[in-house]
Parts: structure tokens; C-alpha cells; sequence
């Protein structure tokens, strides 16, 4: 049996439960020691929930808590990795939005890092224009790692991961980051096992910073990978200290692509690599003409269970025609069948940041307002005073959203 | 044919809530459920059972107390379940437990790979998505995910031979084609899930569910729990707090509410 990641010495708890409150897994509790101290109780840890955060470790005013010390087996010789890697997602050959995004946060993490690292995109496909090559570099690539190969015209995840390994494993970047898209989560989780490394899915903040690695003891300069976590109620910052890379991926609209400079210069590399035979056959790709990309609105008018029916939507869709936007919806709706879940907000939908989200009968719990983060405006329409959404929304309107909504179509139209 | 299928029990995160005083999750009183996507995998593995007589195996990996979404599978018809627990899996993030559950399909499939391993979309507590990919990369089999129609087609001999799947991704639906091994990851999209038969139930809640522990998986003690996890929780708090802004009360006066929304969206320059 694996001891817990934390000791907790008996002679030293006074069995206050500081340790209970300060740990944010719910991993410690209380159990009744009668005679050991005067409260009679001491704390014991769950190991199977225990995370190692060592939020306890602080929170205990008696030193009574440790952590334990084990054997790290990681990647051989650490230094050796060194450049920002943006995996650049493209489709048809135009490269996505997400992949800009993540080339203006790796300005930032490059800017941090310091030491000589480069900025990088790798961008996989066949007949690659050098229009797309050319955005990368503008959008701040001081290298374009290129694979051009029939192989890869189609989406194959067992030829990508071979692809993005091998480069991996030859130029061994220090951090690779990837979009959360569709493409993105499948295959990177694919690569990160290959190359055996850590992956952190969604995250929302990035940055590089020198830290003590809490093995070693070690100065190092760490990816800090902050993310949502027990469905968006707790924010965790987690680090892949004795590994390379350290892997992230990150959703669509979650930073902010900064424009781009033709000025900036940079080198396309193209790589010749042996792949992997392809062991799927993609036979078509069936695309939806009126299919939206709600994460790629400016102004989304959304709704929730409150609708009560899908025939309602009818109002929204022409609210939105008035305003020039699109319609969503809460999981609820989905659910329900009202929706397709391409229109979905939230943890398990699409992250959108449009100028205006405009939402009715959506009471706002915690995953959908996730989702909804990165609004400029949010604006509510509910019934419920206490609806948590009006905790988040610019503007909230208290009311029946049948008498409001045609009476906003008619102000409005 | 063997078709392997992975669950996870989850708390109900839709209700898991932070205690505003302290910071922390407030656990008690949150059920523990059976990951909604799993379910729907676990759908697509009983319908090959009607129709090709595919034995069915479900895997978690958890604490003991999640030989409750492994009784509630067998229920509703799977043939047998394993529980891969230990204290040493603990705190294994999505490198460990991928490691982990692979050792264990691979034990209850003889050493190699089953035909099919399902895996629902993703869990819904730590939302990764990412331990089915894992599982493909050390079964070496081929991955296809987002899966939301699933169709199997038999040889001559009655077989299941071959597939063809619905995999929805961003730019649409990809029907894909190929051969079995293979790993699937499952979309709500699919066939809905089926109701245990009452007879199901009762045989489940007697059935023995082995359970398989780090001896049991011969695992390589560096590579699984938290010090087979290259990836490390450092700190957690809070999410950032948005500010809410104004609100009125247009209860019983919609006409006000109406008006008061569309000056607020032409004051901000929302609407020309």
C-alpha cells in the first residue's frame, strides 16, 4: 500500500481542522482519537483524493504536516528542451483562429522565458499554401515547422500523433501548446502519452515563471497551467516539473489573438518525415452549410430551460436577426432535444467571448457561466431574482421573458 | 468479439458547490453518479452484445466505492466488471491512469487488445477528455473520437468484420472506416441509454466484481499514482468573481423592462 502524499505527524496535530478547511480536494477530515490532544480528534488524509497541493501543509499552525518526499523518475536531461511550440490547426489550408491566439500568448510566455527560447508553430498538411506559413510567421513564428504529405491531407489521428511526436522527440521543445478543439484534445492527449509527458486540458491562464521545483529543490523556469476544475467551482494551477514538454491545450476564444505584424521576420523549416500508414479511412466529411460557429460570434443571443419549448427559439433566432447575431443555448436545451449541441455555452459545449451575450431564462450555473467568461457585455433576462446569472450579467432584467421578449423584438426591429 | 468499456464514477459536479467562507468544495451531500457519457458508450458495446453476442467487460478505476457504476453496468447487461483500485493508483492524473487502465484491459483481454474499448466523450468531473486517447496510445490500437453513430458490418461467416462511424468534429461529420482493434471515444449523439431489466438488477447486486490492484496489474511502480504523474496540482483557489451590474425588477411592467434593455444595448452601441 502507497502512503499518502502527506505525513501527518499524530504527536504534533492538535486536531484543530485548519487542515479540513485549507484543503480544497476534500481530501482531510477529522476522525475521533480519543486521548491523543485535547480535542480528541486528529486528521487523517484520503490518499485517493489527495492531489499533493499542499495547501495543508501551509494551513496547519502546528507544523504537524509534511509532505513525503519520493523518488522522481522523469525526463533525462531537462535543460536540453527549450522553444514555445504552437500547434497550427488548419483546415482546407487556412490556418484556425485558435492557433493565432496561441502564438499571441506565446510572445508573452517567450518574453517570460527568456534564455534564447524561440516561438514555433508546427503546421501539418498537403500542398500547404505559403499564405498560411506567411500568417504564422506574422503572428510572431520565428519558425514554422512544416510537414507536407498526402498522408496528411485529411485528418487521421494516428498519422498526426506520429507526426507531432517525431518532431517533438528531434527538436525537443520546452512547452507545446495546442487548441482545445475537436482535432486538438484527441490526438494531443495521444501525443503527450507517446512522447510521456503531462497534459493540461482547458486551460484558461498561462504563464512561465521561475519556480522551485518542490522535488529537487531546483530554480526552474515552469509553464504555470491554470484551469477550471470540479466542473469550474475551483481554479488549479498545475506545473509538470521533471517532464518535457509540458503540454497544454487551451479552447478556442479563451486569449486574445493580438494582430498581426508583416514585419516580423521569421524561418519556414520544411520537415521530411517517414510517417505512420494511416489505419482509418476517412470516406467523406459531411459539412452542415447552415452549421454555426457560435464561439466565432460577435453578438450571440442564447437560451435556457426557461424557454420551456423548442418552438420558442423562434423569437431568439429573430432577435438575433435584428441584431446581427447568432443563437445559443444552455445544456438544458440540449438536453431537451430543442437544440443541436453545436449551439451549446459552457463547460461541456463551446467557450464563446462574443461583444454581447444576450441571455434568457438561463439561470447561470457555474459550468455554463464558464463558458461565458470571456463576454464583453452579458446582459440577463430571468424570472428568478436570485438567479446566479444576474451575479455575472452588465445588465439584468427581473421578468417574465415571454412579455419581454416580443416587447425588445418590437423597441428593437 | 470483446468489446471493453470504461466508466468512471463522478460526483454530480452540476451540484457540487464552494463553501464561501472557507474556500473549499462542500462535498457532502453530492451523489456519486455513473459519468453521463459513459453510459451512452456502454449503449453502443450492449447493442454489438444483440447483435454479434460480444461479451461485454466493464472497467473503472476508483476507490471501492465505485463497484456501484460497475453493478449498475452488469444491470443492464454487461458480462463482467473489474474494479482497479488501490491506494497506489491515487492521485494518478491522465499519463497514470491511461497507463493504468491499459494494464487492466489488457489483463481481462488475455495480454492483448479486445476488438473495441469505449470510452464515453469525456468525464465530467475533470473534463480532460483525455484518458481514452491515453488508453490508445499503450494499447498501440487506433483511436477514433467523437463518435455519434456507430455501425458494425459482419464477414461472410457472421463475424464482426469491419466499421463505419460518425465522428462529429468542427468542421463536420467524418464517416470513417476500418478494422477492429480499435479505440472509440462515445457522443450523446448516440443511441440513448437502455433501462436495467429488473432480473438485471438483482443478479448484478450479487454478482462478484474482481478487483484488480497494482500486484494484480505486475505495474511498474513508478509509473502509476501520483508519482507516476508527470503533472502536479500546485495551488487552487477561487475562480475570479465577475461583477454584476445593473438590475431592475420588471415584474409586472415587461413594456418598462423591454425598454430599459433595448436603451442599455443602444447606450453600450450594441444596436445601430
Amino acid at each position: 500500500m502507497a502512503d499518502a502524499p502527506v505525513y501527518i505527524d499524530p504527536r504534533l496535530c492538535k486536531g484543530c481542522g485548519k487542515c479540513v478547511k485549507g484543503c480544497g480536494f476534500g481530501a482531510l477530515k477529522m476522525v475521533d482519537a480519543p486521548g491523543t490532544n485535547k480535542a480528541g480528534k486528529l486528521a487523517e488524509v484520503d490518499p485517493s483524493a489527495c492531489r499533493a497541493c499542499s495547501a495543508c501543509v501551509s494551513a496547519c499552525p502546528f507544523k504537524a504536516i509534511s509532505e513525503v518526499k519520493r523518488e522522481v523518475v522523469g525526463t533525462d536531461d531537462l535543460d536540453s528542451y527549450r522553444d514555445i511550440w504552437v500547434f497550427a490547426e488548419q483546415n482546407a489550408g487556412r490556418v484556425a483562429d485558435v492557433a493565432f491566439e496561441l502564438l499571441s500568448k506565446g510572445l508573452e510566455l517567450k518574453a517570460q522565458r527568456g534564455g534564447g527560447a524561440r516561438l514555433c508553430a508546427v503546421l501539418l498538411g498537403a500542398g500547404l499554401s505559403d499564405d498560411a506559413k506567411n500568417a504564422l510567421v506574422a503572428a510572431g513564428a520565428d519558425v514554422v515547422y512544416v510537414v507536407d504529405s498526402p498522408a496528411l491531407a485529411d485528418y487521421e489521428a494516428n498519422v498526426y500523433v506520429d507526426a507531432v511526436s517525431q518532431l517533438i522527440i528531434k527538436h525537443r521543445p520546452e512547452v507545446v501548446l495546442a487548441g482545445a478543439t475537436a482535432v486538438g484534445r484527441a490526438f494531443f492527449a495521444r501525443v503527450a502519452v507517446k512522447v510521456r509527458t503531462g497534459l493540461t486540458a482547458d486551460c484558461t491562464m498561462l504563464k512561465v515563471e521561475e519556480t522551485k521545483n518542490k522535488d529537487t529543490g531546483a530554480m526552474q523556469m515552469l509553464l504555470h497551467q491554470t484551469r477550471p476544475a470540479f466542473g469550474g467551482n475551483i481554479m488549479a494551477t498545475i506545473m509538470t516539473p521533471n517532464h518535457r514538454p509540458q503540454m497544454a491545450t487551451v479552447r478556442p476564444k479563451v486569449f486574445k489573438k493580438a494582430p498581426p505584424d508583416p514585419a516580423r521576420r521569421g524561418k519556414v523549416v520544411m520537415e521530411a518525415l517517414k510517417l505512420a500508414a494511416a489505419k482509418t479511412k476517412l470516406v467523406k466529411v459531411i459539412r452542415d452549410p447552415g452549421a454555426v460557429d457560435i464561439a466565432a460570434q460577435e453578438i450571440l443571443v442564447s437560451g435556457g430551460r426557461g424557454l420551456k419549448k423548442a418552438e420558442n427559439f423562434k423569437m431568439l433566432f429573430r432577435l438575433a436577426e435584428i441584431l446581427g447575431g447568432e443563437v445559443a443555448c444552455s445544456r438544458a436545451c440540449v438536453d431537451a432535444g430543442w437544440c443541436p449541441v453545436s449551439r451549446q455555452v459552457g463547460q461541456t459545449g463551446k467557450t464563446v467571448a462574443p461583444r454581447l451575450y444576450l441571455c434568457f431564462g438561463i439561470s447561470g450555473a457555474i459550468q455554463h457561466l464558464e463558458g461565458i467568461r470571456g463576454a464583453d457585455t452579458i446582459v440577463a433576462v430571468n424570472s428568478d431574482p436570485c438567479a446566479p446569472i444576474f451575479g455575472v450579467a452588465d445588465f439584468g432584467v427581473v421578468g417574465d421573458l415571454f412579455e419581454i421578449l416580443p416587447r425588445l423584438i418590437e423597441e428593437l426591429g | 468479439m470483446h468489446v471493453v468499456v470504461c466508466v468512471k464514477q463522478v460526483p454530480d459536479t452540476t451540484n457540487v458547490r464552494i463553501n464561501p467562507k472557507t474556500n473549499t468544495l462542500m462535498r457532502e451531500g453530492v451523489e456519486s453518479i455513473v459519468n453521463p457519457f459513459d453510459e451512452y458508450a456502454l449503449e453502443q458495446a450492449l447493442a454489438l452484445k444483440d447483435k454479434f453476442g460480444a461479451r461485454v467487460s466493464v472497467v473503472s478505476m476508483g476507490p471501492p466505492q465505485a463497484k456501484a457504476v460497475l453493478r449498475e453496468a452488469l444491470a443492464r447487461g454487461a458480462d463482467d466488471a473489474y474494479l482497479v483500485s488501490s491506494r497506489a493508483f491515487g492521485g494518478a492524473d491522465t499519463l497514470a491512469t491511461s497507463y493504468t487502465i491499459s494494464l487492466a484491459i489488457r489483463k481481462i483481454s488475455g495480454g492483448g487488445a479486445p476488438d473495441l474499448v469505449l470510452f464515453g466523450k469525456q468525464a465530467i468531473d475533470g473534463d480532460t477528455a483525455q484518458v481514452g486517447p491515453g488508453v490508445s496510445e499503450f494499447l498501440d490500437v487506433p483511436l477514433i473520437t467523437y463518435v455519434k453513430e456507430m455501425d458494425v458490418s459482419p464477414s461472410a461467416d457472421g463475424a464482426p468484420a469491419a466499421w463505419r462511424v460518425v465522428s462529429a468534429m468542427d468542421d463536420g461529420e467524418h464517416v470513417i472506416e476500418g478494422s477492429f482493434p480499435a479505440v472509440m471515444t462515445v457522443l450523446k449523439e448516440a443511441a440513448p441509454p437502455r433501462y436495467a431489466p429488473l432480473s438485471g438488477a438483482i443478479a448484478a447486486g450479487r454478482a462478484e466484481i474482481a478487483v484488480l490492484d497494482e500486484k494484480a496489474l505486475a505495474a511498474d511502480a513508478a509509473k502509476i499514482g501520483l508519482g507516476g504523474s508527470p503533472t502536479k496540482v500546485v495551488t487552487i483557489f477561487p475562480p475570479p468573481a465577475r461583477d454584476g451590474g445593473e438590475k431592475i425588477d420588471a415584474r409586472g411592467d415587461a413594456a418598462r423592462g423591454a425598454r430599459a434593455l433595448a436603451e442599455f444595448l443602444s447606450r453600450k452601441g450594441l444596436v445601430k
